[in-house]
């Protein structure tokens, strides 16, 4: 596979997942503030400071009201990465490698980006109640997802989107986990309290694995759910399933066996899951769940980074 | 849907005769037509642009700031062709084409036909299109231009005339096929009933045909395309995806030992035949053009060892610039021997006097043209423009009479469109696609160009241009 193709193909993986995983931060944050009680300001601030955006923001606007944040997550065109965004250049990636992709892949994606033009010109960051249409980008997604399960061959082409999508899907499982570090409750006396307790059940239901959790771990205590989705080894979207199967994936890339490296990337995937696998929830809760996180997500940057060198980067075609 | 009304006495319309009857090869459609309902056929209209939509079927006009991508117009009432008159084009555009490979090898090489006169060897050799550096090459199996799009119009008289040759990278015919399977789906039992020659298996006889260039058992082969910038991406990708084969861009490869190679995520790997999509200029900026960021550098050097094959050979511009031409039935007698099957359209080329003298009289009854742009541009139909434009072309031509052509004007035939005012007759081309690999051979269909202005004769689709699906049929 060409070089650049298996590029773009990544982040296409990479950018859908992204687009599907900001559909679920607003879902999570109007779970979370339909529950609050009512002298209780909604929260905004959490989401965008959990993106890694607040920088951003604040220098384009002022506040928190829940119109702007909604728009700057979901279709400020100026935020990169914000859905209209990543589901332009996850639209322009799948452009640039079509003759790569299925016919109904590449129908699906595109319509999928009409979804957000029309969502655009129909403002739906200013309705009441804005859940119907991001769940609608979230099926499209899904469908997408389902649809590439079902059609396309196991070759290296599937393994470079699933990577792309495994490492986005984990990077935004901690950002998710980090927005209830970001809500303020209104004393400490509050943790543990039914509002807390309401907190990590919209937390849950934002990954669709609160029934899940609930048949594993039973009661919800902050522990066992960060327990579940970090270091859970059969839940789809924990970081440790994540990152397992991104091993896999590259493992099957370079056609080496399940165990040691062939290459940097490689290594240093492998030195985080086993790290995470043999880690319990004691050992994040002594770090700081925060700092914990923050620590992970560069830890998978630095993974991207090793891809493209390994993979992607192309030689000066002068240099003969 | 009622045709009434429907004018067919000032142009060749390719359904009615000058009297209004139906012609035959158009009898069963006019029969499906007059049956359903103009609510009917604006509805398949409409989700036959849908389609087109979903398929992301674009195309990017220059210069245009209402966003990159734009769709083609697809009318959904056919063109249709009867077998005879494809009989007659068939040969026709074999022959051309045939007569016009011979033409490329030789002014590259032995220079007979500049030599006998029959053409003005300062035409050839002075020619921006005319490379230097492929004289004395024979590409692989003396094949210069492997796929032809010719541009053919239909006058008054209801005679063919080809228009222009497009022997360099001729698009299209992604729309051909694509257009195809919406208007299967508009009219599945119609399309049965017609007996319509299929064109689906187009990219299987291109890629047949690319193959063919290499004598490896099994070449790699790809599709080199400027990018998504480019006007006919959609095409490249499409004709890629159809062909099962790559992509490629400049970046992806590089050149060692005088091969060719692709950047892979497993190494570096082969390519033996590249059907380029950038222009010869742009090929290899060590040969061509210095400042191509597109081509790859040392490229020509391994087409020259004859290491890599190119579709089409760079160096065809030559033969189907607007000045050369004029000489194409000079030039198909003189290797074959043969009259000319298809008619060229008169030409007036101004580097001769006594043709400028007469242009420049004559301006405001011919369609002026610059020898070496496409797409529209850079011309003037005279009958159609302003006396200021007319002054501003004379002075152009006087200026520069190497760059300018002139022909009259000929009433391009029309086709009934569906437009929103029922049905009206539209200005239509024709543009067949002509495949030269172990053999030649004409793709039994073609791209037809609708200008969709009442009365425009402009049928660019940068330039508010459309399209129909072309029928063959049978019988």
């Amino acid at each position: 596979m060409l070089s650049r193709v298996a590029s773009h193909i990544y982040w296409l993986g990479r950018y859908l997942e992204r687009a599907e995983n900001y559909a679920r931060f607003i879902d999570v944050n109007f779970n979370l503030m339909q529950d609050l009680p009512q002298d209780l300001k909604e929260q905004w601030e959490p989401l965008v400071a959990a993106t890694g955006d607040l920088e951003l923001y604040l220098k384009k606007y002022q506040g928190y009201e829940r119109h702007q944040v909604m728009y700057f997550l979901t279709f400020d065109g100026e935020n990169p990465n914000s859905m209209l965004s990543s589901v332009n250049k996850a639209r322009e990636n799948a452009r640039i490698i079509r003759e790569n992709l299925s016919k109904e892949t590449w129908e699906k994606v595109n319509e999928l980006y009409y979804m957000l033009q029309t969502g655009m010109e129909k403002k739906v960051w200013k309705k009441e109640d804005p859940r119907q249409f991001f769940e609608m980008v979230k099926n499209q997604i899904l469908l997408l997802y389902g649809l590439a399960d079902s059609t396309v061959a196991r070759t290296e082409g599937w393994y470079f989107r699933q990577l792309g999508q495994l490492l986005e899907r984990a990077d935004k499982t901690s950002r998710i986990l980090d927005v209830k570090y970001h809500i303020l409750l209104p004393s400490p006396i509050e943790v543990g309290s039914p509002l807390d307790f309401l907190h990590w059940m919209a937390l849950l239901k934002s990954v669709t694995g609160f029934n899940t959790y609930r048949r594993l771990y039973g009661n919800i205590d902050p522990s066992g759910i960060v327990e579940f989705l970090v270091l859970n080894k059969y839940f789809p979207r924990s970081i440790y399933y994540c990152l397992k199967e991104a091993e896999r994936c590259l493992h099957c890339i370079s056609g080496s066996s399940s165990e040691g490296f062939k290459n940097s990337a490689e290594k240093s995937i492998g030195e985080l899951r086993s790290r995470l696998e043999y880690s319990d929830v004691d050992d994040i809760i002594s770090v700081g769940l925060h700092e914990y996180l923050d620590t992970l997500q560069l830890k998978i940057n630095h993974i991207s980074d090793l891809i493209d060198s390994t993979y992607f980067r192309l030689k000066d075609n002068f240099i003969t | 849907m009622k045709t009434e009304g429907y004018s067919s006495q000032e142009h060749y319309d390719e359904m009615f005769t000058k009297e209004g009857a139906i012609r035959p090869h158009y009898r069963e459609f006019y029969q499906f037509l007059s049956k359903v309902s103009s609510k009917k056929m604006n509805q398949l209209q409409f989700s036959a642009n849908k389609t087109q939509k979903a398929m992301g079927m674009t195309f990017n006009v220059y210069h245009d700031n209402q966003g990159l991508e734009k769709i083609l117009h697809l009318d959904i009432i056919p063109r249709i062709l009867p077998n005879s008159e494809w009989k007659k084009l068939e040969a026709g555009l074999k022959q051309r084409v045939h007569a016009l490979n011979l033409f490329l090898q030789d002014v590259y090489n032995d220079q007979k036909i500049l030599k006998d006169k029959v053409v003005p060897p300062e035409l050839i050799l002075n020619s921006k299109d005319y490379l230097k550096p492929c004289m004395g090459l024979t590409p692989p199996k003396g094949i210069w231009c492997h796929i032809t799009g010719t541009d053919l119009v239909r006058d008054k008289d209801g005679e063919y005339y080809i228009l222009e040759d497009n022997l360099r990278c001729p698009s299209g015919v992604s729309y051909m096929l694509e257009s195809r399977e919406i208007i299967k789906r508009a009219y599945p039992q119609l399309f049965n009933d017609e007996g319509v020659m299929p064109v689906s298996d187009y990219p299987a006889k291109l890629l047949k045909m690319l193959q063919f260039l290499s004598d490896k058992p099994k070449p790699v082969v790809g599709v080199l395309t400027p990018g998504i910038y480019n006007s006919a991406y959609f095409e490249h990708s499409y004709l890629a995806l159809q062909m099962g084969v790559e992509l490629v861009n400049g970046v992806d490869l590089l050149v060692k030992d005088k091969k060719v190679y692709m950047q892979t995520t497993k190494g570096l790997e082969q390519i033996d035949v590249i059907y380029r999509r950038i222009d010869d200029a742009f090929i290899d900026p060590l040969t061509f053009n210095p400042k191509s960021m597109l081509g790859v550098p040392g490229i020509f050097e391994a087409y020259k060892a004859g290491n890599v094959a190119f579709a089409n050979a760079p160096g065809t511009g030559v033969a189907d610039d607007k000045a050369v031409y004029a000489y194409v039935p000079r030039i198909i007698k003189y290797y074959l021997g043969e009259e000319p099957i298809l008619h060229n359209v008169p030409t007036y080329l101004c580097r001769e006097e006594n043709d400028r003298k007469y242009v420049l009289d004559h301006i405001d009854q011919l369609v002026v043209k610059e020898t070496n742009a496409a797409g529209g541009y850079g011309m003037l139909i005279g009958p159609k423009s302003t006396k200021e434009e007319h002054g501003r072309f004379k002075k152009l031509i006087s200026e520069n009479p190497e760059n300018y052509i002139a022909q009259p004007t000929l009433s391009l035939s029309t086709v009934p469109c569906l437009t929103e005012n029922g049905i009206a007759g539209r200005h239509v081309d024709l543009r067949p696609y002509i495949l030269y690999g172990k053999e030649i051979e004409v793709i039994p269909g073609a791209l037809t160009r609708v200008a969709l202005k009442e009365g425009s004769l402009v049928v660019n689709s940068s330039q508010g241009g459309g399209s129909k699906d072309t029928w063959v049929l049978y019988n």
